[in-house]
């Protein structure tokens, strides 16, 4: 094995230029993922099925912050408040709260322009602040959200307030619903397998509209903006367009995200749209590394599955000492503002830093001649 | 109209408050263009330590009420001096030079931290203080106004007139008017403008504090997740007064409370019974973007560049 | 454009190979053995924790019992194993554990301690056609979903706060009344109860007023309340709120009589409000422990295994007690089997009477208003619903 994957090694630069060598590294992957169900539940149990159905909706949550945050420059704090938004419209439109039974396809485009109409709303006029003072104001706009999503059960019930909406209906895709066990060509698909497909395919989907995005003209817009506004001003970039965009577009998939959640979830209420939810989206893309979409996509999982495996540290205590010495849950946030603060004194770019991100992020703003190509090699 | 002052007075209390935690965040903010977001955890801090120190000399000694609560009050100024020195130590000197995103983002998460100690620290139940000051009640005008609240707004008065007196009558406090214009030129001028920077964190830290005793004191148990919102609130008086203007941010507190309440008690009037005390805290919020949105430089500021 | 492209394409195809073979690798463990698995859902750390392992500990309880005692089923001696579960009072956790102990075949499940996380995971439980029994979540959403699987052994809000508000108007003899809540599922339902019981006995509801659940400040609010001057003041909400809001109450010279659900009934309450809480009237669904039929045993034996109750233990006992028996009378430990004995349920239990209506609450439902004197909570009244 250990052989195999040495000789491999060696001969990759050769084997890269080979079309079927990477032709038949694409096929690994694509057979890694479409196993990757069936692979958890025998090994982990179907409660794993959940779980990455779960990273892959904070998956789509980080590429929607980093498009935002990573590429635009522009530190949202509030930016839950888009998937409450996508959530509350999938479960008002589907569910018995107003009767009304819209299928998926029609909802989750509503609601992904709903979230990119508030987007822009709370962009349009906040735009032109600094950016700590954006950041206050986002954080604000997420609370007044939340406040609404609340209250708003009075004097006309629209959200059902602090109870919540239940029974949600069940996403369900050219007839197959995907809270109910199918069986193709003898092969049984649970309900989180079909949901698993389902967020994976929207995620390779936004993923592949990140990669498109961030060489597009638009992209490049957004880091000249962030790296240097008036210079981008003065290149002829209508920086508020820009920005505004970068907002919308990250309330979008946030949007998504949300509708699919409601979806999965069959319930929502209040609680799950709230400021710590913002932060640890945030925590996710500075940890993985800010603008860079492996780095982000990192961030996600490592966010989603660490309470996870805090859990068996928690059941690892009750096995050795009989009770709980230091509660997991308890240390959780506290790791993940330590992880915030270190994360910006030693590594600022993230664990897998975007090229340019990390240069940016230096302190020294100096950059030798030879650093010089490679950077702009490596973003082409 | 009994109910009007009592909202009145009930906004005074409250801006009071708010006032001296904006001051925190507007000379910080002055100096070095930057949110200090662990600020509104500071003042939790203040809360927490003078209620371990009150507890801890009630059982044992037999000193007078009033001299514990001093001692309780100091304690809790000097650790949040420290804290405060420490939070600018660890979190925003080494990220002096970095973009402005940096700093923020530390300062997000060492507000984080510090309420996670807390919660070690302190636990998870709200701590109350402990009865040790006699409440008086007095009417006035068909108000109701306590002692607490009395001496919470006299003292308010008192700390931001000397903050005032400070800046623009002593030495240091024309140094750190000096570093708030321009940290390279007060360099020049002989100004360490590290230690000014130092010191704008540990008086905002020391304000910071005795707030928190004050919100302890008369609103009730201390709670480690108490600080958060009351620094957002706070923020919001600073930029509504204009930020890195200290007067502007007693101005802007007082504003905030005075909006708060009397926001809170007729709102549902003023929407036809549409909205409810459920809006409250929109209030702050709004003011906020409104603010923000219109008059970016507040209502007592000079204008600033508002480049990103 | 495509040299990066590939460039990302090696690590990729390295670690989803290593993934596989690592997840190929590993075995699940192995499921039946004769043994009867019932779940236990209760958040077990975070800030909800000592009500968690409360209920959890309850449950432990009366599965050890039902151990010593032997039990039969089917003509065969059975084994009870208890697996709890931890969903740390988050609704998206509470899916994951929930999908986590269908993994693990239980045959039903006791929990989840409070509605936000029961109402999300019993959809996941009536999908597996597992048996769910509450023994403390109190919304009315929960067993108005039509689940046929879902049941609980506590009363839920709409019970309780029609006690509280007929107490306050024929009890306390108010005219008036002013309501606050703190915009929590729990605080919202039970006063807009609260809210209609007052209306129906003949009372008014002068101010209806709102705070939230991490607020401090309520002068505001208590200043419009008292311009209506109220004989009394309602409050729905737990008492990290509560206890500052009646301080608070009493600095703005509002002398109304202070009532409150079950968040009140705490002793933290009594510690935080101090004078102020004097006199404050609050509910508490069931008997007061030393009036339930086996409460002084029950409070021995746990008191010697585990210390002292904190609310709910005795309903989680009582919660297993009913799923055993009903498996008993089904002959069965099959979910599909048992199912619906469980609704035909005629239990004696530590609390009380126990049979569900065809929602699947609990019908005969006790509620005891106690009132702070000093530093406890002293029985006013039980009524019998």
């Amino acid at each position: 094995m250990t052989m195999l994957h040495n000789s491999l090694l060696q001969r990759w630069p050769q084997l890269k230029q080979d079309r079927r060598a990477v032709i038949a590294a694409w096929l690994l992957i694509a057979l890694a993922l479409a196993l990757l169900p069936f692979v958890t539940d025998a090994a982990l149990g179907r409660s794993w099925v959940r779980i990455v159905d779960f990273a892959l909706l904070y998956i789509l949550l980080a590429l929607g912050l980093n498009i935002v945050v990573g590429y635009a420059g522009l530190l949202d704090l509030g930016y839950i408040a888009f998937y409450g938004v996508g959530a509350y419209l999938y479960a008002l439109l589907a569910s018995p709260h107003f009767g009304l039974h819209l299928p998926v396809w029609a909802i989750l485009p509503l609601g992904a322009l709903l979230a990119a109409i508030f987007g822009m709303l709370l962009g349009a006029p906040t735009l032109k602040l600094r950016g700590d003072y954006l950041a206050i104001v986002t954080l604000g706009f997420g609370e007044i959200i939340h406040i609404f999503l609340r209250n708003l059960d009075k004097p006309v019930n629209i959200t059902n307030g602090p109870q919540g909406v239940n029974l949600i209906d069940p996403i369900s895709i050219a007839g197959i619903n995907l809270h109910q066990t199918q069986q193709f060509l003898g092969i049984t698909f649970y309900k989180d397998y079909l949901y698993y497909y389902l967020f994976l395919t929207i995620a390779l989907l936004i993923i592949f509209i990140c990669i498109r995005l961030q060489d597009s003209r638009i992209g490049r817009a957004w880091v000249a903006i962030r790296e240097d506004e008036v210079a981008a001003a003065a290149m002829g970039i209508n920086t508020r367009n820009i920005k505004l965009l970068a907002f919308g577009m990250g309330a979008t998939f946030g949007g998504i995200s949300g509708g699919l959640f409601a979806g999965y979830q069959g319930y929502i209420s209040p609680e799950s749209f709230i400021l710590n939810e913002s932060i640890i989206v945030v925590c996710m893309i500075v940890l993985g590394g800010m603008g860079n979409l492996f780095g982000v996509i990192l961030g996600a999982i490592l966010l989603t599955t660490l309470p996870e495996a805090l859990r068996y540290l928690g059941e690892l205590q009750q096995w050795l000492f009989g009770r709980i010495v230091l509660d997991p849950a308890d240390y959780r946030m506290l790791l993940y503002g330590l992880a915030l603060v270190l994360m910006m004194l030693l590594r600022p770019a993230g664990i897998l830093p975007s090229v340019r991100r990390k240069r940016e992020l230096q302190p020294t703003p100096v950059v030798a001649e030879h650093e010089k190509d490679t950077v702009y090699d490596s973003t082409r | 109209m009994n109910e009007f002052y009592q909202h009145l007075i009930n906004g005074l209390v409250l801006g009071s408050i708010y006032a001296l935690i904006a001051l925190g965040y507007t000379m910080v903010y002055g100096i070095m263009q930057l949110i200090n977001f662990a600020h509104g955890e500071v003042t939790m801090m203040g809360a927490m330590i003078c209620l371990t120190v009150l507890n801890a000399m009630l059982g044992s000694s037999g000193m007078p009420h009033y001299l514990i609560l001093l001692l309780g009050m100091g304690t809790a100024v000097i650790f949040c001096m420290a804290l405060g020195f420490t939070i600018e130590r660890v979190a925003y000197r080494p990220l002096r030079n970095a973009p402005r995103l940096a700093p923020l983002i530390t300062a997000i998460g060492m507000s984080i931290v510090l309420q996670n100690i807390a919660m070690l620290m302190w636990g998870k139940r709200p701590l109350n203080f402990p009865d040790i000051i006699p409440i008086a009640r007095f009417e006035i005008l068909g108000a109701h106004i306590t002692n607490v609240q009395i001496v919470i707004i006299v003292s308010a008065v008192v700390l931001m007139l000397g903050l005032w007196l400070l800046i623009n009558r002593t030495r240091l406090g024309r140094a750190m008017r000096a570093t708030s214009q321009s940290p390279a030129l007060a360099s020049l001028m002989g100004i360490n403008p590290n230690t000014i920077i130092s010191v704008t964190f540990m008086i905002g830290g020391g304000l910071a504090a005795v707030a928190g005793v004050m919100v302890n004191a008369y609103y009730g148990p201390a709670h480690y997740t108490m600080g958060f919102m009351l620094g957002l609130k706070a923020f919001t008086a600073a930029v509504l007064g204009g930020i890195g203007n200290v007067a502007g941010a007693m101005f802007g507190g007082i504003l905030l409370g005075l909006i708060e309440s009397l926001g809170a008690g007729y709102i549902h009037k003023l929407t036809f019974g549409f909205m409810g005390s459920d809006y409250q805290d929109v209030f702050a919020f709004m003011v906020l973007i409104l603010i923000l949105v219109f008059r970016p430089s507040g209502l007592f500021g000079e204008r600033v560049g508002d480049r990103a | 454009m495509n040299i990066n492209k590939l460039r990302l394409v090696r690590p990729i195809a390295i670690f989803a190979l290593f993934s596989l073979v690592f997840f190929t690798g590993c075995t699940k463990q192995p499921a039946d053995d004769g043994v009867i698995r019932i779940g236990s859902v209760a958040p077990l750390t975070g800030s909800q924790s000592h009500y968690g392992k409360d209920n959890d500990n309850g449950a432990r309880l009366a599965i050890e019992e039902l151990n010593a005692k032997g039990v039969t089923i089917g003509g065969k001696p059975v084994k009870f194993e208890l697996v709890s579960e931890d969903d740390q009072a988050d609704p998206k956790t509470a899916t994951i554990v929930a999908q986590k102990l269908v993994d693990k075949q239980v045959k039903g499940v006791i929990g989840h301690l409070n509605s936000g996380t029961t109402i999300p995971a019993s959809k996941i439980y009536y999908d597996a056609g597992i048996v769910q029994i509450s023994p403390s979540a109190t919304a009315i959403a929960y067993t108005k979903q039509g689940f046929k699987s879902a049941f609980r052994v506590m009363t839920n809000d709409s019970q309780q706060g029609r006690v509280l508000g007929e107490f306050a108007v024929k009890k306390l003899g108010a005219k008036s009344v002013a309501i606050i809540d703190d915009r929590t599922a729990y605080g919202q339902g039970i006063a807009d109860e609260v809210e209609k019981a007052v209306v129906a006995s003949g009372g008014a509801v002068v101010s209806r007023q709102y705070t939230t659940d991490s607020s401090s400040d309520f002068t505001a609010i208590l200043t419009s309340i008292k311009s209506t001057s109220p004989d009394v003041v309602f409050y729905g909400g737990m008492d990290p709120q509560g206890a500052p809001l009646v301080k608070q109450m009493r600095n703005l010279g509002l002398a109304a009589t202070y009532l409150g659900g079950d968040g009140l009934n705490t002793l933290d309450y009594l510690r935080l409000a101090g004078k102020d809480g004097e006199g404050t009237v609050a509910s508490m669904p069931g008997l007061p422990i030393d009036q339930m039929p086996g409460g002084k045993n029950f409070q021995e034996k746990f008191n010697a295994r585990y210390g002292p109750i904190q609310v709910y233990a005795p309903y989680a006992y009582d919660a297993v007690m009913v799923m055993v028996d009903a498996m008993m009378r089904a002959n069965s430990a099959d979910p599909a089997m048992y199912l619906p004995e469980v609704a035909k349920t005629q239990y004696q239990g530590v609390t009380g009477n126990i049979a569900f209506d065809e929602k699947g609450d609990v019908k005969a439902a006790a509620i005891t208003l106690y009132q702070a004197k000093g530093d406890k909570w002293e029985v006013l009244e039980v009524i019998n619903e």
